[in-house]
């Protein structure tokens, strides 16, 4: 590996090599390859085939809600052992380290557009976004401020379930999260979920299907059980649309799949429709 | 009661055949049994049983997940395990209780809400969710008992409570602990050794603020004697339906969704 670094640095200081191309993205999905500079102008969008690559919480942030109006909760919050599971927080701090996140949810206010809102964003980078404590807990309370406030919650979803190193735990974050939503939605709070790559397990069978309005990006993941749990359990190879976001359209658990570049476009009106457009964060 | 055994002693005891069931619990507990089919939407799940009897003469709601005695039965209710339909069948059950103002008793016994094409399809996740945010607002008292197995959310969809106990030898968890060992160490063969740290035992429930009870069975688990655990079941039902029913039902919702929001562990 590092041959081949030091050969690409000779070859450019020499500027013997008149093949030097731009850095690629190859598209995981269609294999077919364009520039990298393109694939991130479009905020990781395949400008082949349209698939949609996954987004960190900051990105998403950025491409979402208007200039610096960002604030946000909870920043450092981090997760114990609650049932003491070995070297469950040597992985964390190494995660931390990577993915400067503290867990697997943001959370905070915002505006859209300029209608405010709470926002919350999942980031599969850090454990595949699955739910422990401080994701439970993080979103229980951005639900709990937007009641108290008369504030939308709009929820990015990405995440592969339970938090496992929580045991049980983790699984009464599902009964934390969707208490909280279901107390925001009787004060008659507005909440959208957007569901992203992937949506699944107990995120899926708590606080991301309880949205007022159930967006979903393309073709992203969307699902309670696994793949390959369910193939195991059938003995038969699963279409290949199984539980794509277009499957759950059709069988009616997705209002609308958007694209990325008209996400923060569609969330504008949809807040406004509601009424959500002269208060103040 | 006896000497302290380890979950995966625990596991073997609920695994026993012949372990008690919904089924045999019910007319030795209940009277008055009038069993109610259909989620009113798609169909009748077998997985789950709901019905309206009487505790004590008091018009009760009974929500229970189902296991088979024989393979015969357990075919006919899928091993217990859930289709979206189940999930559905209990929360109409739960919200006619509401409506009539009956305590709800669920009985928790499934390995998961079932992992399948038409579970997918009809929308697994949402049914789950659904339940869990509905039963925290369900405006009458809603008790909760783990007979044997507790899997995941399967087992949270009838058990968003008032008060959550554990049949001694019963467990509550994420996941089996095959398919933990599998997911975390890639290895199903260490079943045993994730039972031992994944903390699913009844004593663990009630240390990490899940369950409030332990409901003790007989010598070497409640096969041995249906008689005297039906009847320690009844005792604990006899004690805390009319004390919940006692409390003003907004102090008890409040209550109730303290009890999930505390649990957690972490610093700020």
């Amino acid at each position: 590996m590092f041959e081949d670094f030091f050969d690409v640095v000779k070859k450019r200081f020499n500027g013997s090599d008149d093949d030097y191309k731009p850095p690629m993205f190859k598209c995981p999905r269609c294999q077919d390859t364009s520039p990298l500079s393109r694939y991130e102008e479009l905020h990781r969008v395949c400008p082949k085939c349209n698939y949609h690559g996954r987004l960190s919480a900051r990105e998403r942030i950025s491409i979402t809600v208007d200039k610096e109006s960002f604030k946000e909760f909870d920043k450092d919050m981090k997760s114990l052992n609650p049932i003491d599971f070995p070297d469950y927080e040597i992985k964390q701090e190494e995660l931390r380290e990577a993915t400067e996140l503290n867990d697997a949810v943001v959370t905070g206010t915002a505006t859209i557009k300029g209608s405010p809102v709470v926002i919350g964003i999942m980031d599969s980078r850090y454990m595949m976004g699955s739910m422990g404590s401080v994701v439970g807990e993080k979103i229980a309370r951005a639900f709990e401020y937007a009641t108290e406030n008369c504030l939308p919650v709009v929820m990015f979803t990405a995440s592969g379930g339970a938090r496992m190193q929580e045991g049980i735990v983790s699984l009464m974050q599902m009964a934390k999260t969707s208490g909280a939503v279901k107390l925001h939605s009787d004060a008659g709070g507005l909440y959208i979920t957007v569901m992203t790559d992937p949506t699944t397990g107990g995120v899926t069978a708590s606080f991301a299907s309880l949205g007022d309005i159930i967006i979903a990006e393309p073709k992203v993941l969307i699902g309670f059980a696994g793949r390959r749990v369910i193939e195991g359990t059938i003995r038969q190879r699963l279409p290949e649309d199984f539980q794509l976001a277009e499957f759950m359209h059709d069988k009616g658990f997705v209002d609308m799949i958007v694209e990325r570049r008209k996400m923060r476009s569609v969330l504008s009106h949809l807040l406004k429709l509601h009424g959500y457009d002269k208060k103040e964060a | 009661m006896e000497e302290k055994k380890t979950a995966w002693e625990r596991l073997q005891i609920i695994h026993t055949k012949g372990r008690p069931t919904i089924r045999d619990y019910i007319p030795l507990i209940f009277t008055d049994f009038y069993e109610m089919h259909g989620d009113r939407l798609c169909g009748d799940d077998k997985a789950i049983i709901g019905g309206i009897a009487r505790l004590d003469n008091r018009p009760v709601t009974i929500i229970a997940e189902v296991k088979g005695r024989d393979l015969n039965e357990n075919k006919a209710c899928n091993f217990a395990m859930p289709h979206p339909e189940g999930y559905r069948k209990a929360l109409r059950l739960a919200k006619q209780a509401e409506k009539f103002h009956r305590p709800v008793i669920c009985f928790i016994d499934t390995p998961g809400a079932f992992c399948g094409v038409a579970a997918e399809e009809r929308g697994q996740g949402e049914a789950i969710a659904k339940n869990i945010a509905e039963f925290m607002t369900l405006r009458t008292p809603v008790i909760s008992i783990v007979l044997g197995e507790g899997g995941s959310g399967g087992a949270l969809a009838l058990g968003v409570c008032d008060e959550l106990a554990m049949l001694e030898n019963a467990e509550y968890s994420i996941l089996s602990p095959q398919g933990f060992a599998s997911i975390l160490w890639k290895d199903a063969s260490r079943a045993e050794e994730a039972s031992g740290v994944m903390r699913i035992t009844a004593e663990d429930m009630v240390q990490l603020g899940v369950a409030e009870t332990i409901i003790e069975e007989p010598l070497g688990g409640a096969h041995n004697d249906l008689d005297k655990i039906s009847e320690n079941i009844k005792e604990y039902l006899s004690h805390k339906i009319p004390e919940k029913c006692q409390i003003d039902i907004d102090v008890l919702l409040k209550e109730r969704y303290t009890k999930f929001r505390k649990i957690g562990a972490f610093i700020e």
